[in-house]
């Protein structure tokens, strides 16, 4: 029988209620009194010099408060960058200055270079177009291998050159890889772009910023995953305000998938302003806008060679990556390609030797930094798309030779050639599932029923790794992280027994303040009900690091497990003193405390109100109160695995790809919330679907943006995706963190792209194609399909 | 500045605006009803989907000079007089038809448009129904779900939870 | 957006009038106007809102022809032809998404005359009459390249009289992000010959495939175009599709609408 409430129970959203409401409370809801508006003047050139800013008769407009632009910035910070990469010569990655606003030069399509603010948000927009900017248009770069040719223009006039870093993972195993390849019995080579995506959160960014000058106060509200992160990195990099001085509140944000880690330009520029105006000042971003001033995800260009022995038997891997990092460092860019992407390279199997070779480029294109998997995505899809090609250069079937390749159940905890040690996993398991869940036996019945209505169905598998719950602190500080990785929780229980948990997770779709609560109850044995998760506000909540990296349960859950024990433990000391036992003897379970192997027993609340009320208390051995705070900082990633099976069917005539099945084994470890689990991987899976097969953001060779709005970037919908079939009964919990989570991440994003490029190439196998690009749109579907007819 | 009168949500309702003025920003701005939600300036997120005089409408590609004197329903009306949840939200709760809560809204009021004029809907007319309603957050998988429960269908064998 | 006056116009008459006096702009449906305003792409003094004429609003069927008002929306169109015509409702009922559809009017899409509209398609398959304030023009005459049309300024479609083909179909292969018709194809068989309009697919806009119609008069069958193929010259090349992918379409598209009325 499924459990009604707590761990493992399927409790419905609470926060559901608001939302279907209408009374969900989102950045864009926020009104200040006096508020003012902000509109960014952003450049139309990918690169250009800014010769002058004439704001003379844009200040004159009606309504105009003040036009900025970088000389009011003159003393305050550039937008830091939160990783340092360091190469594989030792030396440190060249990290430009990202300022608020351009200085000398624009760099790519939406950077902006002044901002208008005013009574109201036309007013804005109309002296927006009197600003006069004289901006010489300077050659643009835009693919990452020109930009690296010697004399390309540079993006940043004070670096060498436009290469960030040139990475080289594990930089001591080069040789030996070199040798295995070169000896192997086979080498599987595969070329591939792993296409550039924009996050398109269905909220727009927005930021609100005001001032209160008898307090010396600063509040930002902004959509954001992280508001302490924010906190800061804009308090103590930018501004220079100090973290007491400065309140980050993100409220309900809509959507972040990465894109809403990043600190922004334009939050610190609402929180400067507000004080420089006096007045609180609002951006809201158009969709328009979005496109580009979010920071993309991917766009990665790999050469990918896989070394085997006559059975199929992985030898050794290289890879050699060309990274895009736009034309700025974003708040976590550089760890994106590197830590996230090469530890990963080992996926699910033995690979003896890995080399992984990483060139982070500058081009004049908007910043790129983690998106919905960030690393973990592009590792997956190039190494599930060779071992496809590989299996069938080899002749053998693609599931028998991943199950050759596999890491074994008993082999765990494994230490992979990059660096990192699985706990527990068992690929075997979920691959069986697999099969099952996805009838791979039928698969043969229902390709002909398809070729009876003229259209070619293929089946493709893939196999992941993820790596969830970032991340132990020393561990991430070594490899450049200017961070610690830790989460915090306080659990304050009130007199009558209600709890409020404050946690550093942010929530923003995933369901925390349900499923948080569970951990919580369950621990307690009290209902739901008694407990509020609260998050989001730098103001009511400890330091935490946010939501990101898929570190929610596997981290924020645990500091909320640590400080739940705490105070079970300082109840125990309380319930010992009202039943006058040995504190050794009282036992909690059910809400109730007793004593071993007598009927005296005193309930939880009873407990909560001694704390409060401390009559009849202790208070020579304990402090009255109950409430305690935890901050976790993980021992290791964890590791969520899964097997995942696509159907496509493929109309030979237009090329269009219609997704018609898809399937997914994960292993989660233990769950708290199966549906909360299932609709996660629903979503990743479909904005997997979303990257095979539909999304691109396209640049032309000046730097212009050629999707950017809905009508060019394609979307999703409701009818690109078909109902998905999902299961999560194998379960190997991790061994490192109190509830045995892995966490389910950005799984469906990362399992399915390779899935569904395999599934297609498996319908076109009579054709001979061997690859093609992401996304698998009508257009390049047909042309490859032209290609081999006329065998070019 | 006109003065702008339509019935909202049952309601009579009037406040000025200039002609410029979108129904959605009336809606947002001037009625303070924020339940309505701007996710895109192309038409085609559908986050701002109300119903005018009865039919579903983009409330961002409408002006509300356009609204004046009609039967507009938003989000804020479709829970239940006791302030309970409405039969389509309650689906959209049950079975997880939502996360972010973003697009929520619309797609609740496409739900209520579609179920208005077929009331027991195929998982591909739901499908095509929501063309004009993007969720970046679900997969649309309890979404279709949510709607065929709402319609009283039985969907306990639609693959998984 | 601007600043504009917004003005509601009660009649054909007034709107014609208001119209007539400077940087005046007819508003239908709105919904690619709107959008355009957002972007700050137009500029009008005056918006005149058509959509509380409702002289403008009908669907009238007789004489075997559909004589449908220029503010009728695709929503009402998509209902009321179901019976009558079913394959100009069956496109009316594709047209953007639900929402745009209970909106956009066939007038405003007809003046607007995108080069990937559906409705261009149906006016031009059919061989309708284009009426105006003013005049009737046929179809074949209206649409004059990539959003332009031989409307006058400030002229209003206030009907469109659709001839009623014995058998049509209208298939389309959306591109994928706007959704709007990569290629789409209308067929329309008529006692006296076939008409073939193609949209999406041409920078000139709309336009009738003489070969397929020459071929399909003879012999209405899908052997008939099984061969044909189009030119690529001049086919719109963007990154959804190539022209020379565009051209291929239209041979697609054609064979599949032929294939559902045979």
């Amino acid at each position: 029988m499924p459990k009604d409430s707590g761990i493992g129970a399927s409790s419905k959203r609470r926060e559901d209620l608001r939302f279907l409401t209408g009374n969900g409370k989102y950045t864009d809801d926020v009104n200040v009194a006096g508020q003012s508006h902000a509109v960014f003047v952003r450049s139309d050139l990918a690169h250009g010099r800014i010769e002058s800013i004439d704001v003379t008769e844009a200040e004159a407009a009606p309504g105009v408060l003040k036009v900025f632009t970088a000389k009011d910035f003159e003393g305050v910070g550039g937008v830091p960058c939160g990783w340092c990469v360091t190469d594989k010569h030792g030396e440190p990655m060249q990290e430009p200055k990202h300022p608020v606003l351009a200085e000398g030069k624009v760099r790519h399509v939406g950077d902006p270079y002044a901002v208008v603010v005013a009574e109201t948000l036309d007013q804005a927009r109309n002296a927006a177009e009197l600003i006069d900017a004289d901006i010489t248009e300077l050659p643009a770069v835009v693919n990452m291998k020109d930009a690296l040719k010697d004399g390309a223009t540079k993006v940043h006039d004070d670096l060498t050159s436009n290469l960030c870093y040139d990475w080289g993972f594990v930089e001591e195993n080069k040789g030996a890889v070199d040798e295995a390849i070169r000896n192997a019995h086979h080498v599987t080579t595969l070329e591939l772009v792993n296409n550039r995506l924009i996050a398109n959160p269905m909220e727009p960014r927005v930021a609100v910023g005001e001032y209160d000058p008898w307090k010396d106060e600063h509040t930002l509200w902004t959509t954001s995953q992280n508001p302490h992160v924010i906190r800061l990195l804009m308090g103590a990099f930018v501004l220079g305000i100090p973290e007491h001085k400065l309140r980050v509140i993100a409220p309900d944000v809509g959507g972040g998938f990465g894109t809403k880690i990043f600190h922004y330009a334009e939050e610190a520029f609402c929180t400067f302003a507000a004080k420089a105006l006096k007045r609180p000042v609002k951006w809201t971003c158009t969709r328009s806008e979005a496109f580009m001033s979010d920071a993309h995800g991917r766009d990665h260009v790999s050469k990918i060679e896989l070394a085997m022995d006559e059975s199929g038997k992985f030898l050794a891997l290289r890879t050699d990556t060309y990274a895009n990092m736009g034309a700025y460092l974003s708040t976590f860019a550089p760890s994106v390609p590197t830590w996230l992407h090469g530890t990963l390279m080992a996926g699910n199997y033995i690979t003896p030797l890995i080399y992984v070779n990483v060139k982070a480029v500058f081009t004049n294109t908007v910043p790129v930094d983690a998106y919905r998997g960030a690393g973990r995505p592009e590792a997956t899809y190039q190494l599930e798309r060779v071992v496809d090609k590989a299996a069938r250069e080899m002749g053998i079937d693609p599931v028998e030779l991943r199950r050759r390749n596999f890491i074994n159940k008993d082999q765990f905890p494994y230490d992979t050639p990059v660096a990192v040690t699985y706990d527990t996993g068992d690929y075997h398991a979920t691959m069986d599932k697999l099969l099952e869940i996805s009838d791979r036996d039928g698969f043969a019945a229902r390709k002909a029923e398809s070729a009876a209505r003229g259209k070619l169905r293929g089946y493709g598998v893939a196999h992941y790794i993820e790596a969830c719950g970032i991340a132990p602190s020393n561990l991430v500080g070594q490899l450049g992280a200017r961070a610690g990785l830790y989460e915090s929780a306080t659990v304050r229980v009130n007199a009558t027994g209600s709890i409020s948990v404050m946690t550093g997770s942010h929530s923003h779709g995933q369901g925390h303040e349900t499923s948080f609560a569970q951990v919580v109850a369950d621990m307690l044995g009290i209902p739901e009900e008694q407990i509020d998760i609260i998050h989001g506000d730098t103001a009511r909540t400890p330091m935490g690091m946010g939501t990101y990296g898929s570190r929610s349960i596997a981290v924020g859950g645990s500091a909320m497990v640590r400080a739940t024990e705490k105070i079970i433990a300082k109840a125990k000391k309380i319930a010992s003193h009202l039943m006058e036992a040995s504190e050794s003897d009282v036992e909690f379970a059910n809400g109730q405390f007793t004593v071993a192997g007598t009927d005296k027993s005193v309930a939880w609340g009873d407990v909560c109100l001694a704390a409060y009320v401390p009559h009849n208390y202790p208070l020579e051995d304990i402090e009255p109160g109950l409430e305690e705070t935890s901050f976790y900082d993980p021992a290791n990633f964890t590791y969520p695995s899964g097997g995942y099976c696509c159907e496509v069917e493929v109309d030979p005539d237009t090329g269009k790809v219609d997704v018609v099945a898809f399937s997914a084994a994960d292993d989660f470890g233990n769950v708290i919330n199966p549906m909360i689990v299932e609709g996660q991987v629903h979503g990743g899976v479909a904005q997997g679907i979303g990257q095979a097969v539909l999304e691109n953001c396209v640049y032309d060779e000046n730097g212009q943006l050629l999707t950017g709005s809905y009508m060019d970037y394609a979307m999703p919908r409701a009818y690109d995706v078909p109902m998905f079939t999902v299961d999560h009964s194998c379960q190997t919990p991790c061994t490192h963190n109190p509830l045995g989570v892995k966490g389910c991440g950005e799984a469906g994003a990362i399992g399915s792209p390779p899935a569904i490029v395999n599934a297609v190439l498996d319908a076109l196998n009579d054709f001979g194609i061997d690859h093609i690009d992401m996304p698998l749109s009508p257009q390049r579907v047909w042309a490859a399909m032209q290609d081999a007819k006329s065998g070019a | 500045m006109t003065t702008i009168t339509m019935r909202v949500n049952g309601k009579d309702v009037s406040a000025p605006a200039e002609g410029n003025t979108l129904l959605v920003n009336f809606l947002r701005e001037d009625l303070k009803l924020t339940g309505t939600h701007v996710g895109c300036d192309t038409s085609q997120c559908g986050a701002c989907v109300v119903h005018v005089n009865g039919v579903a409408v983009k409330s961002c590609t409408m002006f509300a000079e356009d609204a004046a004197g009609a039967e507009v329903s938003t989000i804020e009306g479709m829970a239940n007089a006791d302030g309970s949840l409405g039969t389509i939200q309650q689906a959209f709760q049950d079975y997880h038809g939502l996360q972010c809560g973003f697009c929520t809204p619309g797609m609740v009021m496409i739900a209520a448009d579609l179920l208005r004029s077929n009331p027991t809907p195929s998982e591909q007319e739901i499908r095509d129904h929501l063309e004009g309603n993007i969720c970046r957050c679900t997969g649309y998988h309890n979404i279709v779900k949510a709607i065929q429960a709402a319609s009283g269908q039985d969907v306990s064998a639609v693959a998984a939870e | 957006m601007y600043a504009f006056d917004f003005v509601k116009a009660a009649s054909v008459e007034e709107a014609v009038s208001a119209l007539a006096s400077g940087e005046a702009q007819a508003l239908g449906g709105g919904q690619t106007l709107i959008p355009t305003l957002k972007a700050r792409l137009a500029d009008p003094g005056t918006l005149i809102s058509l959509a509380h004429i409702d002289s403008l609003k009908f669907v009238r069927a007789g004489d075997g022809m559909v004589e449908i008002g220029g503010g009728t929306t695709h929503a009402t169109v998509a209902a009321e032809t179901a019976q009558t015509y079913p394959g100009l409702a069956d496109l009316a009922g594709r047209i953007g998404d639900p929402s745009v559809r209970n909106r956009g009017t066939i007038g405003g899409s007809l003046a607007n005359n995108d080069p990937s509209a559906c409705y261009p398609a149906a006016a031009l398959g059919s061989g309708a009459t284009i009426v105006t304030n003013s005049r009737e023009i046929a179809a074949d005459d209206f649409f004059e390249g990539m959003f332009a049309t031989s409307l006058e300024e400030g002229e209003i479609v206030t009907a469109v009289k659709f001839p009623i083909p014995e058998k049509s179909h209208y298939e389309k292969m959306a591109q994928p992000a706007s959704r709007f018709p990569l290629v789409a194809v209308f067929v329309a068989k008529f006692a006296d010959g076939v008409r073939v309009a193609v949209t999406g697919a041409s920078n000139d806009g709309v336009f009738r495939w003489a070969e397929a119609e020459k071929a399909l008069s003879a012999d209405f069958s899908v052997a008939a175009v099984q061969e044909l193929k189009h030119s690529d010259d001049d086919m719109i090349a963007d990154l959804h599709g190539t022209a020379a992918y565009r051209a291929h379409l239209i041979g697609v598209m054609t064979r599949r609408a032929v294939a559902q009325m045979v």
